[in-house]
């Protein structure tokens, strides 16, 4: 039955995770995402499943990859110094082959940095983050919408793949609040896991292990889980493109930004620009392909991130220098506004910047 | 003709790496044993250590676990709390357990989670070649404190059981020696004893065992047992700690 409900987009990780059939959860309180342990501390008990707040980062993960062996939907949500501590977790997690949902919603960095919005861990998330050659599957939701309904897609991934999948969004998106249609429409698949350690009852004993002393037994590994980064990349690519068509200049931005993006192309548009916008919404898997597609009819990009350039580095390999890529990024919490992204495509068009419309508002006002 | 003695079904057909005259051996046969004697292989799950016994899960019939260096106790709460009617082991040295995993051993124990630990106790890092431990020895030499440990620069060693046994988390804390056949039946008497807790619900249970590595100790098996009983049950005294 669907519900409405004005919701922050942490609350509504933890219903979709519901949604999801998760039966655990594991993690240690950071800002700015301390409302998921709160709210998981109620609703998993309510739920038939298990809430401990470890006594750090690094035993969550592990008690994650506990859960995740034993055959359950198991997850963990932190922010990006958290996160940090979680990689050799989750690196193991990946070199088994197991499923879980990690969730990080990033504030600004490097170090303690501080607990405003940030996108810098794009490059943790999308290029492995721990040790060894993996990935995870990697989803960025902009809403508190799809908070909700990445969840679910996120476990299944994750199952489907037997590798851990990430939600990663920022501050912000964990922090509004937005009206949430809490439906149940979700097409949960139970994924038949023969390879879990539960007892071997009926069945030779099962080893979960990520030891493999011969190069030639351990490079046949990483072939194996290579090739299911392949599958994904050609399976599982999920993007969302506005006005791009007849676009001259096409922005590249994923969460927040992509939101403030999102009406910088219609003020330029107003003002006769071309402009449109591709939204990535797995970032791993990357659209690769849908930007290189754009790049062949000469449409130039501009990339805005909350960090000093990384996902661009993705739009660049894509485009392959069949076009422009250029970047404006704003980082250590501070969120670009849609005026500075406007200014931003106006010098592309040779127009002179405009004054923000905040303070031109506060000048008519006086 | 009557078979009185075999391999543990416990155990898989797999050789042992270990070196000779190295306690993990024995203390890996005592576990195979209980799990046949108590009838829950099949529905066991043990979590393995990095370092000597790294290749454990070769050695045991039961469903296992490889857990990241110090990680074992948070591998085995997982599991445990999801499958609370399985009999969840962990098993981890000295390095492994008091040094990179003193956090998460200490909030298993305090959280009194339902799982039986095994402690092997060493006093060295054996896998990696013989470095110091937290478990060292004052006076004793290894490859990181070549003239002996010295308080004043390595610290003191640390003892687990009496640095656990003040929390009310857990149910069960032994330390043995099976450095004979007495103290090789008190072993195999608390490893039953903490899966007996478990399986009856009463929570965290800890054997430690005061273990040997005749190739780093530069000894015999003979001399290893002969320090053990002399040296390092002064330290680190056998006994119950803990049985409630």
């Amino acid at each position: 039955m669907a519900t409405k409900k004005l919701t922050k987009g942490n609350a509504a990780l933890c219903y979709g995770a519901i949604a999801a059939g998760c039966k655990a959860f594991f993690g240690y309180p950071i800002t700015p995402q301390n409302e998921v342990p709160e709210y998981m501390s109620e609703l998993m008990p309510a739920n038939g499943g298990v809430f401990i707040q470890a006594e750090s980062e690094v035993s969550a993960i592990n008690m994650v990859y506990g859960a995740a062996c034993a055959g359950k939907r198991a997850m963990t949500s932190s922010s990006s110094p958290g996160v940090s501590l979680k990689q050799e977790g989750i690196s193991y997690i990946a070199a088994c082959e197991l499923p879980c949902v990690i969730v990080n919603v990033q504030r600004g960095g490097p170090g303690l940095g501080n607990t405003l919005p940030g996108q810098a861990d794009y490059f943790q998330a999308t290029k492995g983050g721990g040790h060894g050659d993996y990935k995870l599957l990697v989803l960025a939701p902009w809403s508190v919408q799809e908070c909700y309904e990445f969840m679910p897609l996120a476990f299944d991934l994750a199952d489907k793949y037997r590798n851990p999948a990430m939600i990663l969004m920022d501050a912000i998106i964990g922090q509004m609040l937005e009206p949430l249609d809490m439906h149940d429409n979700f097409d949960i698949v139970e994924y038949p896991k023969p390879w879990a350690t539960n007892g071997a009852r009926g069945r030779a004993h099962n080893i979960i292990n990520s030891l493999w002393i011969d190069p030639e037994v351990l490079e046949g590994l990483n072939q194996r889980i290579q090739a299911k980064y392949a599958a994904a990349q050609m399976h599982e690519v999920r993007f969302k493109e506005y006005q791009t068509e007849d676009a001259e200049l096409v922005m590249v931005a994923y969460g927040c930004p992509a939101r403030i993006c999102r009406s910088v192309v219609d003020m330029a548009r107003d003002e006769g620009m071309k402009v449109g916008l591709l939204r990535p919404i797995t970032l791993f898997p990357f659209p690769t392909l849908q930007i290189a597609d754009l790049a062949k009819d000469g449409k130039r990009f501009l990339v805005v991130e909350m960090n000093c350039g990384q996902m661009v580095e993705d739009v660049r390999l894509a485009v392959n220098g069949a076009s422009e890529v250029e970047f404006y990024g704003r980082s250590g919490g501070a969120v670009p506004t849609p005026t500075e992204i406007l200014n931003e495509v106006r010098a592309r068009f040779g127009k002179p910047p405009v004054v923000s419309h905040y303070s031109s508002r506060k000048e008519t006002a006086n | 003709m009557q078979k009185v003695f075999e391999r543990p079904k416990g155990l898989t057909d797999a050789e042992f790496s270990y070196c000779a005259g190295c306690l993990h051996s024995t203390t890996h046969r005592l576990i195979a044993e209980v799990m046949d004697e108590l009838d829950i292989i099949h529905q066991t799950v043990g979590v393995c250590p990095v370092g000597c016994a790294v290749f454990m899960y070769e050695y045991m019939s039961c469903d296992i676990i490889e857990a990241s260096h110090g990680r074992a106790p948070s591998v085995a709460t997982g599991v445990k709390r999801m499958l609370p009617d399985r009999v969840v082991w962990s098993y981890q040295g000295d390095g492994d357990l008091a040094s990179i995993g003193t956090a998460e051993i200490v909030h298993a124990a305090g959280r009194g989670e339902n799982i039986s630990v095994i402690f092997i106790n060493n006093t060295t890092y054996g896998m990696t070649g013989g470095q110091m431990a937290p478990t060292t020895l004052i006076g004793q030499k290894t490859t990181t404190c070549p003239t002996g440990r010295d308080p004043h620069v390595n610290g003191y060693p640390i003892r687990v059981c009496e640095m656990l046994a003040t929390l009310d988390g857990p149910s069960y804390i032994e330390r043995v020696a099976p450095t004979s056949p007495a103290g090789l039946v008190k072993t195999k008497k608390a490893i039953k004893h903490a899966f007996q807790n478990q399986i009856d619900g009463k929570g965290f249970s800890l054997v430690e065992v005061l273990s040997n590595c005749p190739t780093n100790w530069r000894m015999t098996p003979i001399e290893s047992f002969k320090w053990i009983d002399e040296k390092m049950s002064e330290v680190f005294p056998v006994g119950v700690f803990v049985d409630r």
